[in-house]
């Protein structure tokens, strides 16, 4: 028994997948995770700035400096057996090869629950 | 030739602004067909052509209150020219104000003819600029101005500045007599607003906030249709102060168009220059400003002379938008100074030089320099004679109602304090 197993459910563990990515890229990305059995995600947008800075936007000759960048944040839940593949086609699906393509952040998920019918675990998924 | 045509031309326009005089006159049906027009385009500029070009420049919270007061301005100034406004400006041909020999549009009856087109027409034409002047104000001191105060403030500046210096110019006042050229309004109507939007905004104080945190436009968008509505209705504003469909009429359609590119390519440029990058916001800036350049202009010059003003304007205000405003550190919010009252002055001293039949225009009578002398005597006269009253004015209003919104209320915005409203409800 790894770690990853609940004793009572023998229930394996899942992930939070959470990626910021560069908001055209939200098309592809969507296509890419269908692709690999997502079917559901979260998909909202943020503001923020990594290696990439703001810019400045100039009128009338006043002059001001925007730090944060605009982004979109994507917060899939998925079973274990899958996330390596999620990972790797987020990757692929959002890489421009510029800075400001983003990141994308693997957490632990103890519990889901579908509000409908009251399942949990991965049959919430 | 062109000097006795121009000659002939003025004494008939002089006429034409003095209604009962040329009553026997009959109506020209082609004239009144086009005043028709021109009128409705210059209704077209304030609503809603100058209530986007402003909407579209403030913050969102603030987006609906600008718009809102210049159609409301549209409205009490209609009213203020029914009763009394139109009488003070063309009533006789006193040297300092009209009479009340109009009020309530008394004599503008159905059969009322001014020169050959219906004394209704050229009143609701000149309404129409009654409309617009203060409605350009409101850019000076958006964002922070109580409503209420806004109204009784334009309402006392229509009737003790805007009447008087139309009935100088146009109604047979002393400036017309000294033979200032001001063919659609560089003086009565963007001088004038321009130095009252800058008074107004240096008495009520700049926003909070100003020019530390950022005040970006909302929506460009809404500005660059404003512009471009405010293009198209000049025509009206330009060609219509010929009062007739004619060859001035139409020469002043040429020189609106061709000093308008010419302004907008010029700020286009230099921003670019300057900058490194054009922008959409200095385009429609620029073409605004030669608008205004052009309007005094535009029954007296020729198509080059329009080039030349159109380019004088372009660079002059932008200069003093992105220069000027910085250096002597006022906010005038949507730069009516920077823009009309600079645009407004460059032009009406512009016409004095190109309106000399060597340089294309009609002919003057007298030199240049004499042309250019009176001109400033114009402008001069409206600058200084304007900017007292305003500041009048808002002191009485302000000791009265108080000129501003709270601090608090500035930072709501006034959309939500003011009218209980917003401009975009998105998710609604």
């Amino acid at each position: 028994m790894n770690k990853g197993e609940s004793v009572e459910t023998g229930r394996k563990n899942m992930k939070l997948v959470t990626a910021i990515i560069k908001p055209f890229k939200l098309e592809d990305v969507r296509v890419a995770l269908s692709e690999v059995g997502v079917d559901g995600m979260t998909v909202t947008e943020v503001k923020g700035f990594g290696r990439q800075k703001g810019h400045t936007e100039l009128y009338r000759g006043a002059e001001y400096t925007v730090d944060f960048v605009p982004k979109t944040k994507i917060e899939v839940a998925v079973s274990d057996s899958i996330t390596q593949q999620v990972i790797e086609s987020i990757i692929t699906a959002a890489k421009t090869g510029s800075i400001g393509d983003g990141k994308v952040f693997v957490s632990e998920l103890s519990d889901v629950t579908r509000i409908r019918t009251g399942e949990s675990g991965e049959q919430a998924l | 030739m062109k000097k006795l045509l121009f000659k002939l031309k003025s004494v008939l326009i002089g006429s034409l602004f003095v209604p009962g005089l040329l009553a026997a006159q009959e109506i020209d049906s082609g004239d009144t067909a086009w005043m028709i027009t021109a009128t409705v385009l210059v209704l077209f500029m304030t609503i809603p052509g100058l209530s986007l070009f402003y909407a579209g420049m403030v913050r969102s919270k603030n987006a609906l209150s600008v718009m809102m007061q210049c159609f409301a301005v549209c409205c009490m100034m209609t009213v203020v020219w029914l009763i009394y406004g139109y009488s003070l400006a063309f009533g006789g041909d006193a040297a300092f104000v009209g009479n009340l020999d109009h009020l309530f549009f008394s004599g503008i009856t159905v059969d009322a003819v001014s020169g050959t087109i219906p004394t209704s027409v050229f009143a609701i034409f000149q309404m129409t600029f009654a409309i617009i002047t203060p409605a350009l104000i409101v850019g000076a001191f958006a964002e922070r101005m109580k409503f209420s105060s806004m109204l009784a403030f334009l309402v006392l500046w229509v009737t003790v500045v805007y009447a008087p210096v139309c009935h100088w110019v146009w109604g047979g006042g002393w400036l017309g007599e000294l033979g200032v050229l001001d063919f659609a309004g560089g003086t009565v109507v963007h001088i004038n607003a321009g130095v009252a939007g800058l008074v107004a905004c240096i008495v009520i104080g700049k926003r909070k906030g100003y020019p530390s945190s950022p005040m970006k436009p909302n929506n460009l968008i809404l500005t660059m249709v404003g512009a471009a509505m405010l293009w198209v209705g000049w025509f009206g504003f330009n060609a219509g102060s010929e009062l007739a469909a004619d060859g001035v009429a139409g020469m002043a359609m040429a020189v609106t168009q061709i000093a308008t590119a010419g302004a907008a390519l010029t700020w286009m440029f230099a921003e670019w220059f300057a900058h490194g990058k054009p922008s959409a916001l200095g385009l429609v800036s620029g073409a605004v400003a030669g608008l205004v350049a052009i309007t005094p202009a535009s029954g007296f010059v020729g198509p080059m002379g329009a080039l030349a003003i159109g380019i004088a304007s372009g660079l002059g205000c932008y200069l003093s938008v992105v220069k000027l405003k910085r250096m002597f550190n006022y906010d005038d919010s949507l730069d009516v100074f920077g823009v009309h009252g600079v645009g407004g002055i460059i032009g009406a001293i512009l016409t004095g030089v190109f309106a000399d039949a060597s340089l294309g225009g009609v002919g003057i009578d007298g030199s240049i320099g004499g042309q250019v002398y009176v001109q400033i005597i114009g402008v001069g006269a409206t600058i200084i004679y304007c900017a007292i009253v305003t500041f009048i004015l808002l002191k009485l209003v302000d000791a009265i109602f108080g000129l501003r919104v709270s601090e608090e209320d500035e930072q709501q915005g006034l959309d939500l304090v003011l009218h209980d409203e917003q401009a975009y409800n998105l998710n609604a």
